[in-house]
């Protein structure tokens, strides 16, 4: 079988805190029958890290660092994130949990490097069309993911006539000639 | 040659000044590299303890000047373990778990709300029940308000790291720094805080600002949903509240009529210790263990170790760095040492190192070195570059922590905090009656 006939077979899903709604109900709308599904979530470390940072920036308190439980929240919580998305799929599927400490964005993209497709929610600027409504972390997804990308609107996408009017003039005139003409 | 060594000392003198400050040094450093390195997670005054001693037994400091110090310290170091107790009965009373309800609540799953939200309440408990209030129990409660409403936690955890720091600047009992300050500075406890007020004010307002902007994704992801367990909030501790209030009124009435605030503070531990014993709520040994005796034990270490450092020569060797007066530009300029002070190993160190430098110019320089202390450690996420790199050292393989944004954040607000809070300290010292 080759590579180019095979279907959508694998989908992969980026669970996000506030978006993953709309990414699980893109996989059920848009993922053909017999699809595969795979909830990917990241449990960044950056929370925990701060907070384990300010306590280690308190001199002399040993004991009761609160990143250890910070990190035990994340952990739980992400599981019950995991659970949530897996219910409203309502589908078989499996379950990724990845632990990063930051850049959960290159996480992300070697997860599903050998995906058929990614689902991956929008989660910049919501009020209106373009380059702000994918932040810092989703657009490096977007740009540099290896499979295919399904994006999203987290909700309903704002009218396209939030996209700014073209500049006045879309071709700047001709630059003036260094040297004048020779008389 | 004698004369390069001081004035009019003799050279034996000399000789043993550059002994003692030698040692003193080295036993400084050793001291903080352990704090910093907690090695087997031995407490940190196991090194402190000694230390001190071992610097009285070489007469690097003499017997009398260590127990002056001694005496100095007590107090603060008192008046720290009833803050720390009061806390601690605060959280086992359901304070910070109210409030977290409370936050989850008002904000209604709007993650620019509930920053809003935090920041109110990261600023208040910090300034009331000291930055260790806001690091160790407030934070846990604000992740998991988060993580309940379903916003992303980060802007909201780093707002709880660095108001920790930029928001204990109000009152004497926010930072165990300011403590150590109001002993030194004479002022009252009321006048402490109307003079912070306003810096207080701008270092949070500054933080404000620069969060709303730096976290802007974050903060515009959208409403979370919430995992629909609204029913679980705890009520509010109105005992408790009413207790922490009086204490803060007895701080400022027990000021003014010139008995030491702390008596305020150890009756409002008392009340609500006796509450939850007769509660059966907390056992003696959590009651003793929430005063932290090893952190005690380091404070007073540390600070007869940097008596001896300051008494040996560095207190001579910095005083030309430290200007006298209350000018705008001397404010500033002890500001901004004592936050590269506080920078380089460490806040507590920093602020024993300058207040005998500072006091004699008055009040004014002495709320100066605690802008720098307070505000100046949040340009690393860990308060200091010898902690940094430590952890930088422990963490060079596999996962290390994103420092870059971290350091952005402190390079966004900590400049701006720090020249907005001089200038606001600068003209409340000018203010008619003051």
């Amino acid at each position: 079988m080759s590579e180019s006939d095979s279907p959508v077979r694998s989908v992969y899903v980026w669970v996000l805190e506030g978006t993953w709604r709309a990414s699980v109900d893109a996989a059920l709308s848009l993922s053909p029958a017999g699809a595969s599904f795979t909830l990917l979530h990241v449990i960044s470390g950056e929370a925990p890290d701060a907070a384990r940072g300010a306590y280690a920036g308190l001199l002399g308190r040993a004991g009761h660092d609160p990143g250890i439980r910070l990190d035990e929240m994340a952990e739980a919580s992400a599981g019950e994130l995991l659970e949530a998305a897996a219910r409203r799929l309502g589908r078989p599927c499996e379950k990724i949990e990845i632990q990063t400490h930051g850049h959960a964005e290159r996480a992300v993209v070697s997860a599903s490097a050998r995906a058929d497709l990614l689902i991956v929610a929008r989660d910049g600027d919501q009020a209106r069309l373009g380059p702000k409504s994918l932040g810092k972390t989703t657009r490096f997804v977007v740009d540099h993911a290896a499979c295919p990308v399904l994006l999203v609107w987290p909700r309903s996408a704002p009218d396209v006539a939030t996209i700014p009017p073209p500049p006045r003039h879309p071709h700047p005139p001709p630059p003036r000639h260094p040297h004048p003409p020779a008389r | 040659m004698d004369e390069a060594f001081g004035t009019g000392s003799l050279g034996g003198d000399a000789l043993n000044a550059a002994i003692g400050e030698t040692v003193s040094l080295i036993a400084l450093l050793g001291v903080l590299a352990w704090a910093v390195t907690r090695p087997r997670g031995w407490p940190e005054a196991v090194a402190a303890v000694p230390a001190a001693v071992i610097l009285i037994a070489a007469g690097a400091i003499p017997a009398g000047t260590a127990a002056t110090e001694a005496r100095q310290l007590g107090p603060v170091i008192g008046f720290l373990a009833a803050i720390l107790v009061l806390a601690h009965l605060c959280d086992d009373d359901g304070l910070f778990r109210a409030c977290g309800g409370w936050m989850a609540r008002t904000s209604a799953g709007s993650p620019r709300r509930l920053l809003t939200q935090v920041f109110a309440v990261a600023a208040v408990t910090t300034a009331v029940l000291s930055l260790d209030a806001t690091v160790v129990l407030l934070t846990p409660v604000v992740f998991a308000t988060a993580a309940r409403l379903e916003v992303r936690a980060r802007p909201h955890v780093y707002a709880c790291t660095h108001l920790a720091n930029s928001a204990s600047l109000l009152l004497p009992v926010s930072n165990l720094t300011n403590l150590l300050a109001f002993a030194a500075s004479g002022l009252a406890f009321g006048r402490f805080a109307a003079l912070m007020a306003v810096p207080w004010l701008a270092a949070v307002g500054v933080e404000y600002a620069v969060f709303g902007r730096f976290f802007a994704t974050d903060l515009n992801a959208g409403r979370g949903a919430g995992r629909g367990d609204g029913g679980k909030d705890a009520s509010l501790p109105v005992f408790t509240l009413v207790v922490v209030a009086l204490t803060l009124a007895g701080f400022a009435g027990a000021s003014a009529a010139g008995i030491n605030p702390a008596w305020a503070a150890f009756a409002g531990a008392a009340v609500l210790a006796v509450r939850a014993l007769t509660r059966r709520k907390v056992t003696p040994v959590a009651l003793v263990r929430a005063a932290d005796l090893p952190f005690l034990l380091f404070v007073l270490g540390l600070g007869v170790v940097v008596k001896a450092v300051t008494d040996n020569g560095l207190g001579r060797a910095l005083a030309p760095l430290v200007p006298g007066g209350t000018s705008l530009p001397a404010l500033l300029a002890v500001t901004a040492l004592a936050a590269v002070l506080a920078n380089v190993c460490n806040n507590l160190p920093a602020v024993l190192v300058l207040l005998p430098l500072a006091a004699p110019s008055g009040a004014g320089a002495v709320l100066a070195v605690l802008l720098g202390v307070n505000i100046g450690p949040n340009l690393t996420y860990t308060g200091s570059l010898a902690t940094l790199l430590w952890r930088r050292i422990l963490h060079h393989h596999g996962a290390s922590p994103d420092l870059g944004e971290f350091t952005r954040l402190g390079l966004l607000t900590v400049p701006a905090g720090l020249v907005l809070g001089v200038l606001a300290l600068w003209i409340g010292l000018r203010v008619p009656g003051g």
